[in-house]
């Protein structure tokens, strides 16, 4: 699809779907995406999937911040960070789409899909806290993803490799954001550390999730396409270490949150946010089942 | 904008050594394919545009080559580092290769489009672009030309990447900064947001002049 201008889109053939009809082009426009010998495709795609639900969700979560942001610096930062992760996760949704022969999933696996076929870990979709919640979490999840994304980098399916070396990139810089928020509240005043604290326990619970190794992550591991998480836990605690102690804290301690049967969000079961969040980033989308995207 | 001669030259001096370092590393690529093309180009084409089998060659290419960048319109995609190729088969079809500074970049679309409509216009009907991912955008690959036209839009060019070996280091405190404002040449500036009107720029403050200005983030 074509038009003599990027704003022609948005009319397309009926003017009364203007103001969703954007006409976005594939991400994956022109790029092989032949699956790697050896490869089961639908394994591809579900870690597909999981990778690019964690950023699609989050994505949302920070997008929550916009003109809620202490500053205009922070606004400005945090839109971005979410801008970033929301081009990570149309990548790696389109690339979920092709290795199941399908043109244009992106939309269809980010509107028209229900809360038990999301595969995103739980800490993404944790309801939004304060500014303190915000740092904690932004912490964990890029130290964690930049570890993942930078192994990754090495994947022998090419198009997630180079997914992952852009990532790679982007996530440096929101980490280094959340890290230096965090020594600046956790060594500012005994309210902003107590805030930070505070935020940090709110999402603990959720960090065993986060290297808890899924069998399709662990089959594809074996074929070099995937990370395996597990092999992310010292890389993550040795940096989230250095962030800590120049922060002046000490670790929180709080109990993992259960899953259900020991599944959790990779196995599409989630926390009670994550409905109220589709609800929201679906809602267009649902209301309007014809509408081209 | 007009930047201060001073500042204009002390920026562009810098930038001018490490990009042009970096772009004969880093472009092998659009090398190879040029060459490629010279070799296959069918002289069709070369009446329409310009005469000769190897103008026509760099004919759609110089097409492409005119297009600038949506957010950033004092530069070409070409000088931005965004045109990885452009390549003509013999029935006449283009194929423009071009690739994202920012995995989200939201000027993307209006890039296809600008391309498409540019080589339509010179009279190539059957036109392709294909993004490609891999090797990542690098700032290096800003030409030396593209470095000095954003200095002299007042915008400072970016530094030459640091490449790494092992993990990516954590930043904790302020780097250090080898940014010169544009402005007054003065390196004395600092980051007031990592992130200005686009992904790629980032807005900094001059301490010596006391202005405000964007620069163009190595990454």
């Amino acid at each position: 699809m074509s038009f003599d201008n990027v704003y022609e889109s948005l009319t397309e053939e009926n003017d009364a779907r203007w103001a969703f009809g954007t006409g976005f082009e594939d991400p994956l426009s022109g790029v092989d995406a032949t699956i790697p010998d050896g490869v089961d495709a639908a394994d591809l795609a579900a870690y597909c999937l999981m990778l690019g639900d964690d950023a699609l969700i989050f994505s949302h979560r920070l997008q929550e911040w916009c003109t809620n942001a202490p500053e205009l610096e922070d606004e400005v930062a945090i839109a971005n960070i979410a801008l970033d992760l929301l081009g990570q996760a149309r990548l790696l949704l389109a690339r979920a789409g092709r290795a199941q022969g399908l043109d244009g999933a992106e939309d269809r696996y980010a509107f028209l899909r229900d809360e038990q076929e999301f595969r995103n870990v739980r800490l993404a979709e944790l309801e939004r806290g304060d500014f303190g919640e915000l740092t904690a979490r932004l912490l964990v999840f890029s130290c964690w993803r930049l570890a993942l994304l930078d192994r990754l980098t090495g994947s022998r399916d090419p198009v997630l490799a180079a997914i992952a070396d852009k990532g790679v990139k982007e996530v440096t810089y929101h980490r280094d954001y959340a890290a230096q928020w965090a020594v600046r509240l956790g060594d500012g005043t005994e309210y902003s550390r107590e805030r930070l604290m505070e935020g940090m326990a709110s999402i603990w619970p959720y960090l065993g999730e986060l290297f808890a190794t899924h069998p399709i992550e662990r089959a594809l591991a074996a074929e070099g396409v995937a990370v395996d998480p597990a092999e992310l836990r010292e890389e993550f605690d040795n940096v989230l270490a250095q962030v800590m102690l120049a922060a002046k804290l000490g670790a929180p301690e709080a109990a993992p949150a259960a899953g259900v049967s020991a599944r959790t969000g990779r196995d599409g079961i989630h926390t009670e946010a994550m409905g109220h969040l589709l609800a929201e980033l679906q809602s267009v989308a649902r209301a309007n089942p014809e509408a081209t995207w | 904008m007009t930047a201060t001669v001073g500042g204009t030259r002390a920026t562009t001096e810098s930038g001018t050594a490490s990009g042009a370092r970096a772009t004969t590393t880093s472009k092998p690529v659009m090398a190879t394919v040029s060459g490629t093309r010279a070799t296959t180009a069918s002289g069709t084409r070369a009446e329409t545009v310009s005469g000769t089998v190897t103008a026509t060659v760099s004919g759609a290419r110089s097409v492409a080559a005119t297009v600038t960048d949506p957010e950033l319109p004092m530069l070409t995609l070409d000088e931005l580092g965004v045109l990885r190729s452009v390549a003509e088969d013999d029935d006449g079809r283009v194929v423009v290769s071009i690739t994202p500074t920012y995995t989200g970049c939201p000027a993307m679309d209006a890039m296809r489009d600008d391309l498409e409509h540019a080589l339509r216009d010179a009279g190539y009907a059957d036109v392709e672009i294909r993004t490609v991912l891999a090797p990542a955008w690098s700032s290096d690959w800003i030409s030396e030309s593209g470095r000095r036209k954003l200095a002299e839009a007042g915008i400072a060019p970016p530094g030459s990447v640091r490449r790494r070996t092992g993990p990516v280091p954590l930043t904790l405190g302020p780097t250090v900064s080898r940014v010169v404002c544009p402005r007054c040449g003065s390196a004395d500036t600092e980051e007031v947001s990592r992130f200005s009107a686009t992904a790629c720029k980032a807005l900094r403050r001059c301490r010596s002049c006391a202005e405000p200005f964007e620069h163009v983030k190595e990454i």
